[in-house]
């Protein structure tokens, strides 16, 4: 089961912690907010990743599973039962 | 009678030059309603698979299949409420307006086959405050339908929303209608999940309802009888600038610039440039006349019609002054709830008004393309996305205008008459 780091862009308020636990993969803006590269975690790097998550003060950065990530970010994971769109 | 498969306009077809039209008038266009059984079975609604198979997809600027929407909704297990979305937030847009206000009734038979498909009991029209002339005639055309007054009929009532840019986001909107502020919140939770009173939602244009209600009237081969294969059917466009009669013209899928410029009469002047899309989309140079509309193709070349927009700019027009007072508009509108949109839109807008002063250009163009790039995908909505590109595409498509001002300041269009409103709604469509 593959997991994906997602940031909720309201709750972060920029403390900034998630870069210093994880910085292969997250780095900060000029303004101190967190941008997230994307890639697979694994092994050691997801240690790293839940450590991230768990330091976050406001909760913003989670792991989730892959599949509901990548539907939450197409809009919605939903295909219509029947016939594809042509 | 009825409209035929080949008939144009559609949308538009008997539209009065002033006041609402009639039910009695409308109803002999465009033939009789029979409204579809409630979805009760696990497979799919007749009428969900015609909406796929015609194509259909949101006119509210996301571009989202209706037909996934709705089974979404539909899928849900509780009764679900709808919102239909009049709320027209983007200061170049008013074909919401135009149709709640002149073809009121063409709405409400999309709000009627979709109520009734869903089983839904509860709708709410949400229409901009300062819109209480289409507001009037909405409520007064409801007042006509003897459909809703008979038993399981939904309640539906017209809400007025608050003046704004998110008002239309529908996340924001939900928030609005629950007596929050207009403020995105963060998804999922989408709105077919968990929505209105915390129910599924269907959250829809105007546009796309009274698209809803043509095809449960007629079919998907009558929808994608106009158009392309890849942009079926027709759509509402708003023209603005230089064209003799700015305002909405309705075309078919895959229909030229050249085609739109001459349904409103033609240009008054020469462009220097043309935005698609509005606030949220993208300018070209004037050398694109033979663009085809397909909404599409477009998509493949990154640019987007949002809620059917083109505007032509004018040679006369300061391009420049009125790209930063639309960028300083975006940012006074975002709800300031995430860190990339607040400073990043902020960043933008005064590097913007500096440049348009010919202050501090020192590697101005390279700050604000990397701003543009580092406030994309970041925000709880797309506002700074749409922003974004309406900023880096005007660099890219008008770069010696930009410079010129770096180089000399303001020139003498800066003070002139703006062709890019900031104010939500023109007066005229108000009343």
């Amino acid at each position: 089961m593959s997991e994906q780091l997602r940031l909720d862009p309201i709750a972060c308020t920029a403390h900034g912690l998630c870069a210093e636990l994880l910085p292969e993969r997250i780095w900060l803006d000029e303004w101190g907010y967190p941008v997230l590269e994307d890639g697979e975690l694994s092994g050691e790097l997801l240690q790293h990743a839940r450590r991230a998550a768990d330091a976050c003060p406001t909760l913003a950065l989670r792991l989730e599973r892959q599949r509901r990530a990548a539907a939450a970010r197409s809009g919605t994971g939903l295909r219509p039962a029947g016939r594809k769109p042509r | 009678m009825s409209l035929g498969a080949g008939e144009f306009p559609r949308l538009l077809a008997g539209m009065p030059s002033s006041g609402a039209l009639g039910l009695a008038a409308h109803q002999s266009l465009h033939g009789p309603l029979t409204l579809p059984q409630r979805q009760r079975s696990r497979s799919e609604h007749p009428l969900i698979l015609e909406l796929e198979r015609a194509g259909l997809r949101g006119y509210g600027g996301a571009g989202f299949p209706t037909a996934v929407k709705l089974h979404a909704v539909a899928g849900q297990g509780s009764r679900p409420a709808i919102v239909v979305n009049g709320s027209e937030g983007e200061p170049l847009s008013s074909k919401d307006l135009l149709l709640t206000s002149r073809l009121p009734h063409l709405v409400i038979d999309g709000v009627l086959v979709a109520a009734s498909l869903l089983g839904s009991d509860r709708v709410v029209f949400a229409l901009d405050e300062q819109a209480r002339g289409p507001a009037r005639a909405l409520k007064q055309a409801l007042s006509q339908r003897h459909e809703l007054q008979q038993r399981g009929a939904p309640a539906i009532t017209v809400n007025a929303v608050p003046s704004g840019y998110l008002s239309g986001q529908e996340m924001a909107l939900l928030n609005v209608l629950e007596g929050g502020p207009a403020k995105p919140t963060t998804t999922p939770p989408y709105p077919f999940e968990r929505g209105l009173g915390g129910r599924p939602t269907l959250v829809l244009n105007c546009e796309t309802l009274a698209q809803v209600g043509l095809v449960a009237r007629h079919g998907a081969d009558w929808f994608r009888a106009l158009g392309t294969s890849t942009d079926p059917g027709t759509r509402l466009i708003t023209v603005a600038g230089a064209v003799s009669y700015p305002g909405v013209v309705e075309v078919a899928g895959g229909t030229t610039l050249k085609q739109l410029i001459g349904a409103s009469g033609g240009l008054t002047e020469p462009i220097q440039g043309v935005l698609l899309g509005g606030y949220a989309g993208s300018w070209l140079g004037p050398d694109t006349l033979d663009l085809r509309l397909d909404a599409h193709q477009l998509l493949e070349r990154g640019l987007r019609l949002g809620s059917g927009l083109v505007t032509l700019m004018p040679q006369s027009a300061c391009v420049v002054a009125e790209v930063a007072s639309v960028a300083r508009w975006l940012q006074q509108q975002s709800a300031h709830q995430c860190g990339p949109c607040i400073n990043g839109l902020q960043a933008i807008a005064d590097a913007l008004e500096d440049l348009c002063a010919g202050g501090d250009r020192r590697r101005v163009f390279t700050r604000i393309e990397r701003w543009c790039e580092l406030v994309t995908r970041r925000g709880a909505c797309s506002l700074p996305d749409g922003a974004a590109s309406f900023v880096s595409s005007a660099l890219r498509s008008f770069r010696p205008q930009f410079e010129d001002h770096a180089r000399h300041g303001a020139c003498d269009n800066c003070g002139a008459a703006g062709v890019l409103p900031t104010a939500i709604i023109d007066p005229v469509y108000a009343a």
